[in-house]
């Protein structure tokens, strides 16, 4: 669609497994801080509705 | 595939007059040419206000949902598939529909024909696979199959799937149609061609929503669109809002969407937004083997769970 790939990620986390949501959150934050800001899906245009 | 008018005149008075239906629902020539409207008839006096040509683009599932009386509906190919999607989402019922199944040799693209011409067209008519144009100090004949709609071109669906009366004898299905040519397309370019493809093709978007009225599919009560608390999407012009509004309600369809076309004839800006309802169509049949409205017992893969649902998307 346009959105580059590792800004959006998909994982099944329960709430027993908190090792594994720590791990996750660590590296997508780490995908995400290497994309750089969002330049896609930002509205520029003054704020109406 | 003119002589079909006298036929559904003809099924639409005998359905009134013996009380087997409330309403019938079917197509009535438009104030504009190539726009024909729909047509509601109650009376069976008034069944002369019936037509049918290759003008009859829209969807007349959009008139189904939520009505409660018996009702006749003239269906093409796509609109039966719909009507089976609504019976399945049980916006009507099975037993207070009478399908008039009439098999579609596709409808015509009034901005293809309007861009051969440079004046305004008066009158459209067709004779055997001819377009007859008489225009404002102009007259032409076009061959039908050089103005159809785009996804006519692509059908592979023209009878009805579900009928109760059949206007005509069955017409043989396409064979060898390539559905998805201009989505492989989209789908090879890169992360910021898309972003640029997408920002041209919605550029002259009004977000006047007429591609959403249309659409057969579009019955929700509140739109996401028009909910303000929370409000998921701006309803401004910002390309963003744009691009949101489209991809959205392109999944909203998925798997329910049956390509009619409604969408793009009704946009006023001439949009061809099909693209996105069309990725959603292939990738519901790349990964759940799924084409829509083709079955009264089986449910759509958005409403189902699998075992093996793809799921490699997943960590």
């Amino acid at each position: 669609m346009g959105i580059e790939p590792g800004r959006l990620q998909f994982s099944w986390v329960s709430s027993a497994e908190s090792t594994k949501f720590v791990t996750v959150v660590r590296e997508v934050t780490e995908t995400i801080r290497a994309l750089g800001p969002n330049q896609t899906f930002v509205k520029t245009m003054p704020k109406v509705a | 595939m003119l002589a079909y008018t006298e036929k559904i005149r003809d099924i639409a008075r005998r359905l009134l007059k013996e009380c087997r239906v409330d309403l019938v629902i079917g197509f009535q020539k438009g104030s504009m040419p190539m726009m024909n409207e729909p047509c509601l008839i109650r009376r069976p006096e008034d069944t002369d206000r019936l037509v049918w040509d290759s003008s009859c683009g829209i969807n007349l599932a959009n008139y189904l949902t939520d009505r409660k009386e018996k009702i006749a509906v003239v269906a093409k190919g796509c609109d039966s598939r719909n009507i089976v999607t609504h019976i399945i989402e049980n916006k009507i019922r099975r037993d207070q529909l009478y399908i008039v199944g009439v098999p579609c040799g596709g409808m015509i693209d009034k901005r293809r024909v309007a861009a051969v011409y440079d004046g305004e067209i008066l009158e459209v008519g067709e004779k055997d696979g001819s377009v007859i144009i008489k225009g404002r100090g102009f007259d032409g004949v076009l061959k039908k199959e050089e103005v159809m709609q785009q996804n006519c071109t692509l059908c592979t669906h023209r009878n009805p799937v579900i009928c109760d009366e059949w206007v005509a004898d069955r017409v043989d299905e396409q064979t060898g149609v390539d559905r998805y040519a201009d989505v492989r397309a989209v789908e090879s370019m890169g992360a910021q061609e898309k972003w640029r493809h997408f920002e041209d093709l919605l550029a002259p978007c009004i977000r006047c929503y007429a591609c959403r009225n249309a659409c057969p599919l579009c019955y929700c009560p509140t739109c996401f669109v028009d909910e303000s608390r929370p409000q998921w999407v701006g309803k401004s012009q910002d390309p963003v809002d744009v691009r949101t509004f489209h991809f959205l309600r392109a999944y909203h369809c998925a798997g329910r969407c049956t390509d009619c076309g409604a969408c793009e004839r009704a946009c006023p800006v001439g949009i061809n937004m099909r693209v996105f309802t069309k990725k959603l169509e292939k990738d519901c049949l790349d990964l759940f083997g799924w084409e829509a409205g083709l079955s009264l017992e089986e449910r759509p893969p958005l409403d189902t769970y699998r075992a093996n649902d793809p799921d490699d998307f997943i960590r």
